[in-house]
């Protein structure tokens, strides 16, 4: 019976590969696993937050020309990216438990696609499984180093001083997050959740995420933000049913 | 095939618990009882300890973000790393209690045991590459500036580059860029085969990161890279500058020399003096900025310059380097300094002499003196470059400034290093407390240096032992005068010894 759903889900799941590929070159759109399917349960929901967003510092790029003309106003960080009302965005949402132990899911063969362009990472937040490439690329004609604070991965730290470089990792343990940054532009932060399933979601500007293809259970789902810390839900799944887990965060 | 064994049969005896025994003893009290780089003595350091529970170590044979081999393990016991806190051990330890120790410190982190994570150690090739000639430097230069070196390293290396104020380590602490002229605190060492093997593997847990991936994608030859390694190298004196205890100041006949860029500079030697930590007197300072200072000195019949030149990252007060002088404070809040807030200090030097030319061997303390014994001064302050104070020191945290000092500065900041000019007459009206500098003596001389970014002042700075200074005196007239009057001298009795002997021959052969 068990096996049965988990072959449901591992195709599906081979689906939302296939289609993710044929799309591979509209690459740095945040890695979210399978699209909507009609196998296994959803859980979807709206991230908001109370309060006073605090200002996003501008950036300085005034050392790196061919960055600051790709902006028309200058930019700043991104620590805190609000939609309309309230709603919040880049935040990982993920099953934290309540995956049957000892079920394991193949990695994607597609990588997902880290770019640096205009001194910024795109994406800002986002997540990837254990054992599936991140291919991070330079599309700056400046020096850029990549380095990854990790701890239960090995962290990392190379260079990218040429446009049209790019370097392919693997994290071989799931954390969340892991810390990326570039040391020769102080602003350049990105952070990457490493999965062993791949029932994780970024939040859009709107604040809604899914998530799908769970089977049968009861999960911990938490949703993690840059600025305002985690927070969890309780959330049962009994079929193919879609569940509801909204978020609401303090800004403080 | 022997190798491997030999290899097996190290490992295999290797002894974690002997090698705890000699952690607990020598090592713990920097990185922790539990290997976590937080020992007692952790909290005085820049930078820190290392923290061995991650496994992150900076320097090793393999790619970024693999672990170390045993050998590149060792090679940081025995050897130390310089420019830090870690000393080499391997005058100290035996070669089984180095083995032993390294085994235990593996023993920290689940890394080592996790057997996917195999070292797989570069093959660096034939070494060193790239040559060391004009052209290849000329080579070197051009990739240092395109592959972005300069970022953090600076124009002219010095570790003063854009971004070099926003840097620190994974952990958060403070971190600089290397100052790329003092190659014998590199902490992986200062060949050319360091620098390339650096640039190769990159530093992990710090800004520096690996090149190996520009080989790989054929942006870069190998020879290049080298080539880049060698203009690093050729930045450095050819040796580590060795310490002498006296400065010569040598006459010179023409103008005084009272900018720090004055050509007449050119042909004087110069004496690098290191600094360490005011680590004696509370407010303790532990991560001086400035390692040490270079100095030149002339003078002329009537007066005496000073030029004293030393490396510093910024140009204090900068508010561009307040965070980094956040994170100084913030890394140093445990030791015993007052905690303070950030301000906008200015960089600082001082130049200290004995009141008057000591007879004997007694000198004034050489931290700034005493109550009853002070000390005499000059002091410089970025705040206001162009100028300089004299006055007593009577301690470390009291100054009095001196209402004639006759003395003068001119100053330069160019791409990372000050270089100052301290001028003033070797005659004193005022005997009794400012210094009258005469030739062939040799007068004691110290040296103090503050970064105000570094979050240096008051009895927070980098200081040195008293060395001398010694006037090269005008050569005296009979110098030249006496050889010439003892030839003459000898010749003339020479001519009358044979003239007497010529005149006894005629009178004997007349008989």
């Amino acid at each position: 019976m068990n096996g049965r759903i988990f072959s449901v889900v591992g195709g599906m799941f081979l689906l939302t590969v296939c289609s993710k590929g044929s799309q591979s070159n509209v690459q740095a759109a945040p890695a979210s696993p399978p699209a909507v399917s009609a196998a296994g349960g959803t859980i979807t929901g709206k991230i908001k937050f109370t309060g006073v967003a605090p200002k996003n510092p501008a950036i300085d790029m005034s050392e790196e020309a061919s960055c600051k003309a790709k902006y028309p106003s200058p930019p700043t960080e991104e620590n805190v990216v609000a939609g309309p009302a309230n709603a919040l965005a880049n935040v990982f949402v993920y099953v934290k438990s309540g995956v049957p132990a000892g079920q394991t899911f193949p990695a994607p063969a597609t990588p997902v696609v880290l770019d640096q362009n205009g001194c910024r990472y795109h994406p800002h937040v986002f997540g990837i499984m254990v054992g599936q490439g991140l291919e991070i690329q330079n599309s700056d004609p400046l020096l850029h180093n990549i380095k990854a604070i990790a701890k239960a991965n090995r962290p990392f730290n190379v260079s990218q001083p040429s446009a049209g470089m790019k370097t392919t990792r693997t994290f071989s343990a799931p954390e969340v997050m892991v810390n990326l940054e570039c040391n020769v532009h102080g602003w350049m932060k990105a952070f990457l959740g490493v999965r062993p399933d791949p029932f994780f979601a970024v939040s859009k500007q709107d604040g809604s995420f899914t998530i799908t293809g769970l089977p049968p259970g009861t999960y911990t789902i938490e949703a993690w933000h840059e600025k305002f810390g985690t927070q969890t839900a309780t959330v049962t799944i009994a079929g193919t049913e879609t569940k509801p887990a909204n978020f609401t965060f303090a800004a403080h | 095939m022997i190798h491997a064994l030999l290899l097996v049969t190290a490992v295999m005896t290797q002894d974690t618990a002997a090698g705890k025994q000699v952690y607990t003893k020598w090592c713990a009290g920097c990185h922790g009882d539990n290997g976590a780089g937080d020992g007692q003595g952790a909290r005085h350091m820049i930078p820190p300890p290392r923290d061995f529970t991650g496994a992150i170590y900076q320097i090793r044979s393999t790619p970024s973000g693999q672990l170390p081999t045993d050998a590149d393990l060792l090679r940081s016991i025995d050897e130390g790393l310089f420019g830090t806190a870690m000393p080499g051990w391997k005058s100290r330890l035996s070669d089984r209690q180095r083995r032993d120790v390294l085994a235990y410190i593996k023993t920290f982190s689940t890394f080592f045991a996790d057997t996917t994570q195999r070292p797989q150690p570069i093959t660096f090739g034939n070494a060193p590459g790239g040559g060391s000639g004009a052209e290849a430097l000329k080579v070197g230069r051009q990739f240092y500036d395109s592959i972005g070196c300069r970022k953090c390293h600076g124009d002219l290396g010095r570790g003063d580059g854009p971004s070099a104020p926003t840097l620190k380590d994974d952990a958060g602490h403070p971190i600089f860029a290397a100052n790329l002229h003092e190659n014998w605190r590199f902490n992986g060492g200062g060949t050319v085969e360091d620098i390339y093997h650096r640039l190769r593997t990159g530093l992990d847990g710090t800004p520096m990161p690996s090149f190996s991936d520009l080989l790989e994608q054929k942006f870069l030859t190998d020879d290049q890279l080298w080539r880049v390694a060698q203009y690093v190298r050729s930045l450095s004196p050819r040796e580590a500058p060795v310490v002498r205890d006296v400065i010569h100041a040598p006459l010179l006949v023409k103008a005084l020399p009272h900018s720090p860029d004055d050509s007449a500079w050119t042909a004087v030697d110069v004496s690098w003096f290191p600094l360490v930590g005011q680590i004696i007197r509370k407010e303790r300072w532990f991560a001086p900025a400035v390692s040490g200072v270079w100095v030149k000195a002339v003078h002329t019949a009537d007066s005496i310059a000073l030029r004293v030149v030393w490396d510093d990252r910024s140009q204090s007060p900068d508010s561009v380097w307040l965070g980094h002088l956040g994170r100084v404070l913030n890394t140093l809040a445990g030791d015993d300094s007052a905690r303070e807030q950030p301000a906008l200090w200015p960089d600082q030097l001082a130049i200290q002499f004995p009141v008057s030319i000591p007879t004997g061997m007694e000198r004034p303390y050489f931290l700034m003196g005493s109550p009853s014994a002070p000390v005499y001064q000059w002091r410089w302050s970025s705040g206001s470059r162009s100028t300089a104070v004299a006055g007593l020191a009577r301690g470390i945290d009291r100054f009095d400034p001196l209402s004639s000092g006759g003395v003068a500065a001119q100053a330069v900041y160019d791409h990372g290093q000050w270089r100052v000019v301290f001028t003033r007459g070797l005659a004193s009206a005022d005997t009794a407390s400012q210094l009258p500098f005469r030739t062939g003596r040799a007068i004691p001389v110290a040296f103090f240096a503050w970064d105000g970014s570094n979050g240096e002042h008051g009895t927070r700075m980098g200081i040195s032992t008293w060395y001398f200074l010694a006037l090269d005196e005008p050569v005296p007239a009979r110098v030249f005068i006496s050889p010439v009057l003892a030839m003459v001298l000898t010749l003339g009795l020479g001519m009358l010894v044979v003239w007497r002997a010529q005149q006894k021959t005629s009178y004997r052969r007349q008989q």
